[in-house]
């Protein structure tokens, strides 16, 4: 990824799938949830990945702001004809999704390995 | 419950050992006036929320207050203020050990909420932005804009502890 920003993000490859670790606690800031969108489209428009995982481990918080880049993040993917799964999200987060009946638009795992099973 | 039932009533507090020195203090307030930037709405929800962990509240009103702040800063600078330089958001926060209320105020023309679409609606469900102000909703006991909509109101009044 041509970027000069810190990365947000940790990409691991498991056979053909892409897992995509958010690194922040916090997405809340718009300057930082712009980079973190930034660094996921990357991976459709200059990596060309079409089976990706979003890994919510470490996210603690999570703004609306960030709900929308991970809209955007979804059209992507689909548009690429490829498959976004959601794992490992924290109770209070996914409350967040199911506030907004996007648990329903996206693809929730509980972990890694069941968000993997499902490709 | 208290167990000692049979001396004359006392105030409840007096009761509550295992609560802080720091839970019988009040409580605590200021009031500041920020530019429309995302680092001084940071600092700003940053007091705000030591004052709440200070005072007690639970994780989860934690969680649910820091979330409605972000939503409502950010609305404050960003729609009300349209990021002006010029333009500045005024907030008024009081924590007491049974709530949090905070006065958040743009210097912008306002919004009518009720013209705010549902972003749950089939038609809104894919759009990036607009969910803001139903997340403040979900987690906290009260949000009010006043008439002209420049000004909202956040409370959260304690969450209630299982006692046993």
């Amino acid at each position: 990824m041509a970027s000069n920003a810190t990365r947000r993000i940790d990409v691991e490859e498991v056979g053909t799938v892409t897992i995509a670790k958010f690194l922040d606690k916090k997405i809340l800031d718009e300057t930082n949830i712009q980079i973190i969108g930034n660094q996921l489209f990357g991976l459709v428009d200059e990596d060309a990945r079409d089976s990706i995982v979003l890994d919510f481990s470490n996210v603690e918080y999570l703004s609306s702001a960030a709900l929308g880049k991970l809209i955007t993040m979804n059209k992507k993917v689909k548009a690429a004809k490829g498959k976004l799964r959601l794992c490992s999200i924290r109770p209070e987060i996914y409350e967040v999704f199911a506030i907004t009946k996007l648990n329903k638009l996206f693809q929730i795992f509980d972990d890694q390995e069941s968000a993997l099973a499902s490709f | 419950m208290p167990v000692v039932s049979w001396v004359v009533p006392k105030p409840l507090h007096v009761y509550s050992l295992n609560r802080s020195v720091k839970a019988m203090v009040t409580e605590s307030s200021f009031e500041v006036s920020i530019p429309s930037e995302t680092t001084a709405g940071q600092e700003v929800q940053e007091r705000i929320i030591a004052m709440l962990e200070s005072f007690e509240f639970s994780a989860r009103d934690v969680f649910g207050m820091r979330l409605a702040l972000e939503e409502a800063l950010v609305n404050a600078m960003k729609h009300g203020n349209k990021m002006a330089s010029d333009k500045s958001v005024r907030v008024l926060c009081n924590v007491s050990s049974e709530k949090v209320y905070v006065e958040i105020e743009d210097e912008g023309e306002g919004f009518v909420l009720e013209q705010v679409p549902d972003p749950t609606e089939d038609e809104n469900l894919e759009k990036p932005s607009g969910r803001g102000i139903m997340l403040m909703q979900a987690f906290l006991t009260v949000v009010e804009y006043n008439d002209r909509g420049n000004c909202v109101v956040l409370e959260k009044l304690r969450e209630e502890e299982e006692t046993e």
